[in-house]
């Protein structure tokens, strides 16, 4: 019996005369989706499969499947003749573009035996000399295949092997996503054998000795190294360095890639006339004063070595200059080329280095990208992706990372052991800073989010094209925003007279979904506001990368500033100063806070007046006038009763409106009379609080300020098992918006995050707006057409809700464990774009 | 939602007989969107009143239109559309009740009394809440000239906030000697003038009806074109639905895209649009790129304009407003476009604070009247974007010279609402300086328009020329 072992990421091709059998043993072998066959797509552009002038056309549309699929890193088997070495060519060509390992198979049946199966096909209408002339093609191929770029090309001779091979896919020698780590990850050691031994040990290693020599290394924690390569040339002691390693990978304690120092070093050891320079005299200087079997075995080692891996379920990837991510996990030389060299231009610079592309700036990918190769001051993070080379070397740092805790762990050079090239700059502080400049495709065009807090979330093309216009032109430094607040549902509509929405359905729906404690929270009447406050102006830069000096921002719910200019910056300070409690409970030297900016005037000034107080002027001229006419036709005996009473209820209705928004309206001149009630703690470094911390904690931790600029948010708990609590708690709402106030929030207290008994997100909060407040929602007369504004409903408006809160969340946890910009501000804009979904606006 | 009519002509009652409403009853008359009502609060020989009340339910209304435009159950999303004066404000919808109730007399047909129909009798009309975008002078211009005697005073915003001001809204009475026919079809026509926001669609016969409403008493009108041009006025405002309702959970008033100018200073910058195109075109023709990108292109003018200059084989125009794009491929007739002309020409949406590789490749980029419509702080991304990444071989920069500004009557503040900074020559010239030292570009600067000794030119214009081909120095 043959086995074919075949790769699982890559391009099979059959390779057979018409008749051999292909189909059948694709069938039998693959999943139907992996086979394309040429017969099918001359079917699909001919409405003929046997149509021979379709074929240039079913072939394009055969490598466009196939291309496609190959792309999206899946098996794919070719199912055509491919006995002439054109065919087959392109086949390769194809492969190699998209970066994996290409495998013949060959059906080779007698030629007979394939004639007779044609003439047994009804829908075979050539002649045996089709057969023929292919059965010569094939057999012309057969000697030179091996040398058309196949890895391996398996023959099958005859129907019985044909029958009874069978097929293995093994996975590619980079591929070790099932280790799962922890690891610790470790930059360019150069030769450096006492560094490395110090920050192993620093690590918690212990390490293994043969007599004098260190030999291996062992974690009591279990955990794996990951050495990114350059292991050899310049430094004092690259046996030793070998000698560890090489321990230390016999004994799966650690994995290496190869770095471009071993490559060249592999091809200097096997005689290749190599350029010696970079250092690699020393490690041939080092190297003869070992026995023979060291170098042997070294040799042998470092040639073995591959040039990246795939690890932890593909959530990291190590390769020496780093790789983008259509390469991750892919095969090909010039995939190789780019781990160990980076990504060259193929220029170089006035130092006669060559010139790479910052391919990391550009890098999008999911997988955490961990590299070395280029020595830089300190290791820091662009998106995602992190390089280890702290040039130990040339009298820096020997830098390890802790995966998955994100740990940076360096020990310093214990000399400067080789002159470096280039001078190691000085950390400047604009080369490292995330750049403000986000691209474009990052946001626009339809968008598919795989929210760990919302779920899948579509964002539709055109909300993105809105979002982009209000955020590009208004929208503060993305920075700064590291959160947009989510809209909220009101509870379900109340059916009590005079009402529309009530505490009792806000109770009743938590409760019917299993929350046993919730939290009213006063809804103050302002302006929603989310404000990031940095300690000074040195957290901003190195925390949020803004460097103009500016210490913080206060936005509002479509991410526009507050406040231009000094008063946005006093804005800041003077908030800074009022929850300077919470920098210290909260060990932090910045925040981010939900809050309410009063008076709603402050911001909605100029919609007030045109809107809301225009509609009361109009009321208060024409409504009066009307009366009097009504009492003067009523005195003339004309009966205008029932049209009396409806405009006084009218003259009633327009005053309570008319008060209703003016009990939101304070004179503030600039900052005067501002004042910010928070009600929420985002997060603060190292901590999404948003996240992990249920409203009772903030509720508690804000209460605890005590400031001229702070307005409490008053609050209860409600026990939703007990009517007393409801009882009170409704009094207290309507306490509450009887004097002027706009209602309540309900949200569950305790839980964070909570689901109902089948596992569905509840809303996270609720809003109960009060009886006058909603007359500037719904117009003056509201309540006169109750019966009709019942008929609403809250089903997107919820659904929207949930999936804004949970982009939220992404963009805050995102913010917070240091992904890049780009991910957290797709977020935050995705919230944006969902706001601009048509839901009835009074909800 | 109130109107009165009142004469003293004698026997005053005959009002009556001229408004076909009888002044004993009370007459309701139903309505698309309320109920109008007639009665009499006074009617003696003397003195006659008629008043006209209407009564609208904006919720009924609002879910009605909701239903019937956007789909079943997805309201307008205009706040307005709730919230609003059309119960109470004598608007154009009140205009339509009027038209309608009282339709014979306004045609001045009289059975009972065909003299007095045609003649000119002493009239009062009051009305106590007048939508009147331009308050008290537009009310006199336009009614004076028709014989009225004006009086009206602005009612104000809100009396507990006396710094809030006046109200869009006057208490009018209008006295004179008017045929009665001519005074309904007065009102019905300026009622929508003045108010400016007409209610329903207009269509094509809308021409028709201000003519026959018109008639006798329009044509002579000195401010006729206004009357017409309000009256016809300002459709075609198709605001994005999605962007309204961005700005509405955002308590801003404007829909955020709106490109409006405020109307004392369009005046003056109609020609200066016109002479900053010029102005490009003449240094385009010194430099005779092969291609040219309006960054912010708008609704497309200049792009229109580049297609047809002779030797631009590629034209780009990009905005961040989709809806301008919209705007721009319907001026330029994109759907027309012979495929050699589509060849030419890219339109895209694009923001200059986001990193786009198609903004790349042309020898010549224009910003024009943008970079004062960007947030100070956000400017140095968009000079990273333009100059770092797109780097064009030139780079054109207008924008307002903020000293021209005092020679602009009535302007306050800037030119234009979003306008976030306007420059003198010294910080535009800083700005081109720095910017273009760190990216390695020459400056030039130049003026457009009228060159005042004192102020400069209303326009200033940098040339940034680039002066490698390498990428960016940062």
């Amino acid at each position: 019996m043959t086995t074919l072992n075949l790769p699982e990421l890559g391009l099979v091709v059959l390779v057979g005369v018409s008749g051999s059998g292909k189909s059948t043993f694709a069938r039998e072998h693959f999943k139907a989706t992996e086979v394309v066959s040429s017969d099918f797509c001359r079917g699909l552009v001919a409405d003929d499969e046997n149509d021979q002038d379709a074929t240039p056309d079913a072939f394009d549309v055969l490598h466009y499947i196939a291309g496609t699929r190959l792309r999206r890193g899946l098996l794919t088997v070719v199912d055509a003749t491919n006995v002439q070495q054109s065919a087959r060519e392109e086949l390769v060509r194809l492969a190699r573009s998209h970066d994996v390992l290409v495998d013949a198979i060959v059906l080779d049946v007698p030629e007979s035996l394939a004639v007779e199966r044609n003439r047994g096909r009804a829908d075979r209408d050539f002649g045996d000399h089709v057969v023929k002339r292919q059965a010569r093609d094939l057999r012309r191929s057969l000697g030179r295949l091996r040398k058309e770029g196949f890895r391996r090309v398996h023959v099958l001779r005859g129907v019985d092997e044909i029958a009874a091979a069978t097929v293995v896919r093994e996975p590619s020698w980079n591929d070790r996503r099932t280790l799962t780590g922890p690891f610790d990850l470790i930059g360019d050691v150069h030769g450096c054998a006492s560094e490395l031994r110090t920050l192993l040990t620093e690590l918690g290693w212990e390490l293994e000795h043969d007599g004098a020599q260190v030999v291996g290394a062992r974690h009591p924690e279990g955990r794996q190294a990951v050495f990114v390569g350059d292991l050899v040339d310049r430094g004092p002691d690259t046996p030793g360095v070998l000698r560890l390693v090489m321990g230390m990978v016999e004994a799966g304690t650690a994995l290496c890639v190869a770095g471009n120092h071993e490559a060249k070093l592999v091809r200097a050891l096997k005689g290749a006339n190599v350029k010696v320079a970079h250092g690699l005299a020393e490690s041939l200087a080092q190297l003869e004063a070992e026995p023979e079997d060291f170098r042997a075995r070294a040799l042998a080692f470092m040639d073995g070595l591959i040039s990246h891996y795939v690890l932890d379920d593909g959530r990291l990837v190590v390769a020496h200059a780093g790789l983008k991510e259509a390469y991750h996990g892919r095969s090909s030389g010039r995939v190789r080329a780019f781990a160990l060299y980076g990504d060259t231009t193929g220029e170089t610079d006035e130092l006669g280095l060559p010139v790479r592309y910052p391919w990391a700036d550009e890098y999008r990918g999911r997988a955490m990208v961990v590299y070395g190769h280029t020595p830089v001051p300190r290791a820091e993070w662009v998106n995602n992706t992190i390089c280890l080379d702290t040039g130990v070397v040339f009298g820096g740092e020997l830098t390890a990372l802790r995966y998955p805790e994100r740990e940076v762990v360096a020990v310093e050079a214990e000399q400067q052991w080789y002159e470096p090239v280039r001078p190691l700059a000085p950390a400047s502080p604009d080369a490292d800073r995330e750049p403000s400049v986000l691209r474009l495709d990052d946001v626009t065009g339809t968008r598919w989010i795989d929210s760990p807090h919302a779920g899948k979330v579509k964002i539709p093309e055109e909300n993105a094209a809105a979002a982009l216009e209000v955020m590009s032109r208004f929208a503060v430094d993305p920075r700064w925003l590291v959160y947009l607040p989510p809209t909220m549902s009101p509870a379900a509509t109340s059916r009590r007279e005079g009402c529309l929405e009530h505490p009792e359905q806000a109770f009743d729906e938590y409760a019917g979904w299993g929350v046993e404690r919730v939290v009213c929270e006063e809804k103050h009447m302002g302006s929603r506001a989310i404000a990031v406050v940095a300690r000074d102006a040195a957290v901003a830069e190195r925390r949020f990368g803004v460097a103009d000096g500016t210490t913080g921002t206060v936005y509002t719910r479509t991410g526009r500033p507050f406040f231009a200019g000094d008063r946005a910056g006093a804005l800041v300070d003077r908030l800074r100063e009022a929850v300077a409690p919470l920098f210290a409970s909260l060990d932090t030297d910045w925040l981010a806070l939900d809050c309410e900016l009063l008076p709603w005037s402050a911001k909605a000034g100029a919609l007030i007046r045109d809107q809301y107080a225009s509609v009361g002027a109009a009321a208060g001229a024409a409504l009066p006038a009307a009366e009097a006419a009504l009492a003067r036709a009523a005195d003339r005996g004309l009966d205008v009763a029932a049209l009396a009473a409806r405009t006084a209820t009218r003259t009633r209705n327009a005053a309570a409106f008319r008060a209703a928004y003016a009990s939101y309206c304070r004179p503030s001149e600039g900052l005067d009379g501002v004042t910010v009630a928070p009600f929420q703690v985002l997060a603060a470094e190292g901590r999404a609080l948003a996240v992990t911390e249920p409203h009772s904690w903030h509720l508690a931790e804000l209460g605890r300020l005590d400031h001229p600029l702070i307005t409490p948010t008053r609050h209860r708990y409600v026990d939703l098992g007990s009517p007393a609590d409801r009882a009170a708690a409704t009094q207290w709402w309507e306490e509450l918006t009887a004097s002027g106030g706009e209602g309540m929030v309900v949200k569950p207290a305790d839980a964070i995050d909570a689901v109902d008994a089948r596992g569905r997100r509840v809303q996270p909060g609720l809003k109960v707006r009060g009886r006058e407040y909603l007359r500037i929602v719904y117009g003056p007369d509201y309540t006169e057409a109750l019966d009709v504004l019942r008929d609403r409903s809250l089903g997107k408006k919820r659904q929207l809700a949930l999936r804004e809160h949970g982009l939220g969340l992404d963009a805050l946890t995102g913010f917070v464990a240091g992904a890049p910009l780009w991910q957290v501000h797709a977020a935050v804009f995705a919230v944006l774009a969902l706001e601009s979904e048509p839901v009835d606006p009074r909800l | 939602m109130l109107l009165t009519i009142s004469t003293t002509h004698r026997p005053a009652t005959d009002l009556g007989f001229l408004l076909h409403k009888h002044p004993d009853r009370v007459q309701e008359f139903s309505q698309s969107f309320g109920t109008a009502t007639v009665f009499y609060p006074e009617a003696s020989d003397e003195r006659c009143t008629a008043a006209l009340l209407l009564e609208v339910d904006p919720v009924r209304l609002a879910r009605r239109s909701g239903k019937g435009k956007h789909g079943k159950g997805t309201p307008d999303f205009s706040l307005g559309q709730y919230v609003n004066d059309r119960s109470y404000a004598a608007s154009s919808l009140f205009g339509v009740a009027l038209a309608d109730v009282f339709s014979t007399a306004r045609s001045g047909r009289c059975v009972a009394r065909p003299e007095l129909a045609d003649t000119a009798i002493p009239l009062e009309l009051a009305i106590p809440a007048l939508p009147c975008r331009g308050g008290v002078p537009i009310a006199r211009r336009l009614f004076e000239p028709l014989g009225w005697t004006v009086a009206a005073e602005p009612v104000p915003l809100d009396a507990g906030f006396p710094e809030w001001g006046d109200s869009r809204y006057l208490d009018l009475t209008l006295t004179g000697t008017v045929r009665l026919a001519d005074a309904l079809s007065q009102l019905h026509v300026l009622l929508p003038v003045l108010d400016e926001s007409k209610h329903y669609w207009q269509g094509p016969d809308e021409v028709d009806k201000l003519l026959r409403s018109g008639a006798g008493w329009l044509a002579e009108h000195p401010d006729r074109e206004l009357v017409v041009r309000r009256y016809l006025g300002r459709r075609g405002r198709l605001v994005g639905v999605a962007l309204e309702r961005l700005a509405e959970v955002d308590d801003v008033l404007e829909p955020a895209g709106a490109e409006t100018e405020p109307a004392d200073v369009e005046e003056v910058r109609v020609p200066l649009n016109t002479r900053r195109h010029e102005a490009v075109l003449a240094l385009l023709a010194e430099i005779r790129p092969r291609s040219v990108i309006d960054l912010g292109c708008g609704p497309g003018r200049l792009v229109e304009r580049l297609l047809a200059t002779e030797g631009i084989a590629r034209v780009a125009g990009c905005d961040v407003s989709a809806r301008s794009l919209q705007g721009a491929a319907r001026r330029l007739h994109v759907d027309r476009m012979t495929e050699r002309q589509q060849e030419r020409l890219t339109l895209f949406q694009s923001a200059l604070t986001y990193d786009d590789p198609r903004l790349a490749g042309y020898d010549v980029a224009v910003l024009m009247e943008v970079i004062e419509h960007v947030d100070p702080p956000r400017l140095d991304a968009l000079e990273r974007v333009v100059l770092g990444s797109a780097r064009p071989g030139v780079l054109v920069v207008t924008t307002p010279n903020r000293e021209y500004n005092v020679r602009y009557e009535g302007l306050r503040g800037m030119r234009h609402p979003d306008h976030r900074f306007e420059w003198d020559r010294a910080e535009l010239r800083a700005w081109a300086e720095r910017v273009g030292a760190a990216y390695g570009y020459t400056v030039e600067l130049r003026g457009v328009g009228d060159d005042d000794p004192e102020v400069g030119t209303p326009t200033q214009m940098a040339i940034l020329t680039r002066t490698s081909t390498d990428g960016a120095s940062r």
